[in-house]
């Protein structure tokens, strides 16, 4: 028994050790410029000795906690509640969302509100919808797709060029937008398809980064790094949102306020995410859609039942970049700007993020990842008021990717099918039953 | 003629920079058949290592001597950058070994992700400028339109990649370890049978690709004199184009694929255009995986039915 | 029996990886209402034989022709198809020269794996609607009509659906409809693996080794099912068998396979006494068998 304590004891001095070393140079001695622009060293050794201390106490701990069981048996569940009660929250949830302007209208008033509706609103939907656009490519037909950025930037710059140079309105410009981007999902699509999973990640990652270096540097067309702004012309149905004599404001006899653009432009990528969640839930019941998730289920066993997997593959590939399209689209004439530092890999990362922590093919789940990324880093930036106490150095919002990266590691060692990980059939002779998401495959990889 | 000549010894070194981290990949993907996305972090992480390393050499024990310093900074950041390694190894990618195949792909996604903000948290966002060493240079021309120059940090690059390479292809060729790893390759389950410890050797693998990364993140960081927690991406993705076009899972052909890489990128930066030689790396990437997936010097796949 | 006309021919067929000839000039013939047994000792190069007919290999030399729906015309008329350079004409079709999918839907086989492959995560009912795709997605005015929910791709899904409870009823998984593939036991999955190859309306029913891992019980029952699928909707067989019991009982030709080459071909009852059948499956060369038979005076 003293010799068991002991070893637990070694064990936890080794693990200690081991953090010691990790954390050692880079993160007790920072390299900073000094005022001859030198690098000089400033020690931060107790940054390091807390990592050990960490270490050390959470494999002491480890050790003396009881092992976790085995996970039981799934135990029947009442389903037909458990369905109630989702629908019940569903419903809370989708009410919430509508009345969000006006909650925090009335909470707020419209300067307090702009914020709420917009950095709440508005940036988790857009992310909602590119879930749910990459959700068809990643989580129903299992094609891992590392440059989803691309179409996004496809749409946004096709809107802002056509707007700059044709003096074309937002709602045409939209279905451009997302044909477009259709268009270059086939391009692209095409020769990489018939590639193992694994590869295609790495030649889609490929493929967003070459789109993002041609728009830096094809300037005469896409002004470089300076980017392009001041086209965007979303109206009202033709009521411009503007304080002029015919603006939004004036027409309804209101006071003027950014406000009102802001809650239209709330109500329109609602309704273009909800018309991407529509489509892919019909879409999902149709052939083509068990068509894509069979092909994730297995490819082999596909082409056996004459489907034709590029073909397949394909109308994924580009309806998820259309949908992709039309939020670009969107993404433009909100910020009324679009340069390629919009449209890096760490966006698409942060795409797939949200798609793998909700869980692939869940289009609830992947909501619910947008709103916890998104809003989360959002929340992150409200923390600046710890900079009184950690020094002005301190930027909470570059803990976000980090925690983002970490998530990814822990939901894949730990669940891997993410948070929502069960199936619902598409068709049934009975009832309708989920299926358990250890049965669900992901994809020939 | 003198751009040709300056333009081939700068690809030659930069080309042994990616083949040292090309490395890494194709043995991760020769031994568990994974794309280890956070590879080129982990090279990042060793240029910072190494920077700091040498500034606490001179600021902390007053070494002020190169020698010494690079080869007690070479030693450790290898054996830092292992460490690292096989802990990556030990918590993002051991438990997914017999998941779906995309599981470790994603956990290495977001361990990159992990690693490069990791790096920006710890370190600052800004470019950190190592102070100039061996700055001189051996003049080949003389009186053309151009002065074709060979610098000591250049021929430093060939002749340590080169010898470390040498060092490298003993271990896995003549060791009890190289036999270990070329058996998991093969049948992992059947190596375990007959007594490899298929875990360890697999950690082996991380460690030694990880030094190898540490070398050439040194080596980096003497040659361009910058470092930046963004810079394990491309140099990372370059890499790894390099393995793949040497044909992944050869280590001749992630050192051959390197040099190509590196000759590529110099040449299309001199004579086409030096805005778009990612471009080139990138294009060449995808052009090797849908038309020659095997590289120069893999062995083809047959698609189990 | 002569009333039975070869539809599958397979002539000269080979199929080299690297070094190795996994299948060395092979040719046999299926005729229609068979049921073809494809045997051999482990590594003889079936499974290759399979995936070359099914479109998943490209054989790297020799000629598959099939005429799904009618009987293979005469040599000069195949020959001219090969010369042509095309893929089909007038319903018959040269398999080494169309990719996999096409071969299921078009030449109309369809095939089982020897590894199961079902779709895990998909109920049994999703395989076997899965399988309908070409109709359905006909139906469905590739997915516009059935977008917007037209009658006529409602009545082709209910017209699928009802096809597919045919086949639940007819494998004993009608309760099981809405289960998940993954979940059924090892004989449920071979059973729906086969209903699923046949939802496809095949011609031709390639099966590998459909009764590995069954118990005496559940090979008898396959045995009746798939004499079922040749007798009522005329579908005929090809399988790779190790259960002998199964061979004999059903097959009505054997094509015998070691070492990538063809050693036998004709009844089974001939095949089971043919000695260089017995010599390859007891491993003793020919030459020593044939001297034993000459001691014996056989």
């Amino acid at each position: 028994m003293a010799g068991a304590r002991a070893s637990v004891l070694v064990d936890a001095l080794r693990a200690a050790a081991i953090a010691g070393g990790l954390a050692f140079p880079i993160v007790a001695l920072r390299a900073e410029p000094d005022f001859s622009n030198k690098l000089v060293l400033e020690p931060r050794w107790s940054w390091m000795f807390a990592a050990m201390a960490l270490a050390f106490l959470v494999r002491l701990a480890s050790a003396f906690l009881p092992r976790r069981a085995a996970p039981a048996a799934a135990r029947p569940r009442d389903e037909a509640a458990a369905r109630r009660r989702g629908r019940a929250f569903a419903v809370f949830g989708l009410g919430v969302i509508f009345a969000w302007p006006f909650l925090v209208l009335v909470v707020a008033g419209p300067s307090g509100a702009l914020k709420w509706i917009d950095n709440y609103g508005v940036q988790i939907l857009i992310y909602v919808m590119l879930g749910w656009g990459l959700n068809i490519v990643v989580g129903l037909a299992g094609l891992l797709d590392l440059g989803y950025v691309a179409f996004y930037a496809v749409g946004a710059y096709a809107y802002a060029l056509l707007a700059t140079h044709y003096d074309l309105s937002f709602w045409l410009c939209l279905p451009i937008a997302g044909i477009l981007a259709a268009f270059w999902g086939v391009l692209l699509g095409f020769p990489v398809l018939r590639l193992r999973g694994d590869y295609l990640a790495i030649v889609t990652l490929a493929f967003g980064e070459i789109i993002r270096i041609v728009l830096v540097n094809f300037s005469t067309l896409t002004n470089g790094d300076a980017g392009i702004g001041n086209f965007a012309t979303i109206t009202f149905f033709g009521v411009p949102f503007n304080a002029s004599e015919g603006g939004f404001a004036a027409v309804f006899g209101l006071d003027h306020s950014p406000v009102y653009r802001l809650v239209f432009l709330y109500y329109l990528i609602l309704a273009l995410a909800l018309v991407t969640n529509l489509a892919t839930l019909r879409l999902r019941r149709l052939p083509i859609g068990r068509a894509w998730e069979a092909l994730r289920e297995d490819e082999i066993a596909c082409r056996s039942l004459g489907l034709d997997t590029t073909k397949v593959k394909l109308t994924a590939f580009a309806l998820g970049a259309m949908f992709g399209g039309f939020a670009g689209a969107f993404f433009a004439v909100r910020q009324d700007f679009v340069s390629p530092s919009s449209f890096n890999f760490i966006e698409s990362a942060t795409i797939l993020a949200i798609v793998v922590l909700g869980g692939r093919g869940s289009q609830i789940g992947v909501a619910a990842a947008a709103v916890a990324i998104i809003g989360g880093s959002e929340l992150l930036r409200e923390l600046d008021v710890l900079k009184r106490f950690l020094g002005s150095e301190f930027d909470p919002t570059q803990y976000r990717m980090l925690l983002v990266g970490l998530a990814m590691v822990l939901m894949m060692n730990w669940r891997p099918r993410g948070f929502v990980a069960t199936r619902a059939p598409t068709i049934a002779l009975g009832e309708r039953r989920a299926i358990g998401g250890d049965l669900v495959r992901e994809g020939r990889g | 003629m003198e751009v040709f000549l300056q333009q081939l010894i700068n690809g030659l070194t930069l080309g042994s920079i990616y083949g040292l981290i090309a490395i890494g990949y194709t043995m991760v993907f020769g031994i568990i058949g994974m794309v280890n996305f956070a590879h080129g972090d982990v090279f990042m992480l060793s240029t910072f290592i190494a920077l700091i390393l040498f500034l606490a050499l001179k600021q902390f024990l007053g070494i002020d001597s190169l020698a010494v310093s690079f080869v007690v900074v070479m030693v450790a950041s290898m054996a830092l950058t292992g460490l690292w390694n096989a802990m990556i190894e030990r918590f993002a990618y051991r438990r997914l070994r017999g998941s779906f195949r995309l599981a470790p792909l994603i956990s290495a996604i977001g361990m990159s992700i992990f690693l490069s903000n990791f790096a920006y948290v710890a370190q600052g966002p800004r470019n950190k400028s190592a102070p100039p060493m061996l700055t001189d240079v051996i003049k080949l021309t003389e009186g053309g339109a151009y002065d074709v120059t060979l610098s000591y940090k250049q021929i430093l690059i060939v002749v340590v990649t080169a010898t470390l390479l040498a060092a490298f292809w003993f271990v896995v060729q003549k060791t009890s370890l190289g036999r270990a790893q070329r058996a998991c390759e093969q049948d992992a389950k059947m190596a375990a049978l007959l007594g490899v410890d298929v875990n360890r050797t697999i950690a082996a693998t991380f460690v030694i690709g990880a030094a190898l990364a540490a070398v050439a993140g040194v080596l980096y960081m003497v040659y361009y004199g910058v470092v930046n927690a963004n810079d394990g991406f491309v140099p990372g993705v370059k890499a790894f184009t390099a393995a793949v076009l040497g044909g992944i899972g050869s280590i001749p052909g992630a050192v051959l694929g390197g040099l190509l890489i590196g000759l590529i990128e110099t040449f299309w930066s001199a004579y086409f255009s030096a805005d778009y030689k990612d471009v080139a790396a990138f294009s060449i990437l995808a052009v090797t995986l849908i038309f020659m997936p095997s590289g120069l010097l893999g062995r083809p796949e047959v698609e189990k039915v | 029996m002569s009333a039975r006309a070869p539809f599958l021919r397979i002539e000269k067929m080979s199929m080299r990886f690297g070094g190795l000839t996994a299948v060395d000039n092979v040719s046999f013939e299926v005729s229609r209402g068979d049921i073809a047994a494809l045997i051999g000792p482990n590594g003889a190069g079936k499974t290759t034989v399979f995936n070359c007919i099914t479109g998943f290999y490209k054989p790297t030399s020799g000629r598959i022709s099939m005429a799904p729906d009618g009987a293979l015309p005469d040599p000069a008329a195949i020959d001219a198809l090969t010369r042509s350079g095309r893929r089909h004409r007038d319903g018959l079709y040269l398999l080494e020269r169309m990719p996999d999918h096409e071969i299921a839907r078009a030449a109309r086989v369809a095939r089982t794996f020897q590894n199961i492959r079902l779709f895990a995560g998909m109920t049994a009912l999703e395989n076997l609607v899965v399988a309908q795709h070409q109709p359905l997605m006909r139906a469905s005015g590739w997915s516009l009509l059935g977008l917007a929910g037209a009658p006529s791709f409602r009545h082709a899904e209910r017209a699928a659906v009802a096809r597919a409870r045919d086949w639940l009823a007819r494998i004993d998984l009608l309760a099981r409809a809405d289960d998940p593939a993954g979940a059924l036991p090892y004989g449920d999955q071979r059973r729906l693996e086969i209903a699923r190859a046949m939802c496809l309306g095949p011609q031709l029913l390639c099966l590998d080794e459909p009764a590995a891992g069954l118990n005496p019980r559940e090979s008898a029952d396959l045995n009746r099912l798939l004499r079922a699928i040749r007798d009522e909707f005329g579908v005929s067989i090809l399988l790779i068998e190790h259960d002998m019991s199964v061979v004999m009982e059903i097959s009505d030709h054997v094509v015998v396979l070691d070492y990538g080459r063809k050693i036998a071909d004709g009844k089974p009852e001939h095949v089971r006494a043919d000695p260089s059948v017995i010599a390859a499956y007891l491993g003793v060369p020919d030459e020593e068998v044939a001297a034993a038979e000459r001691e014996i005076g056989a």
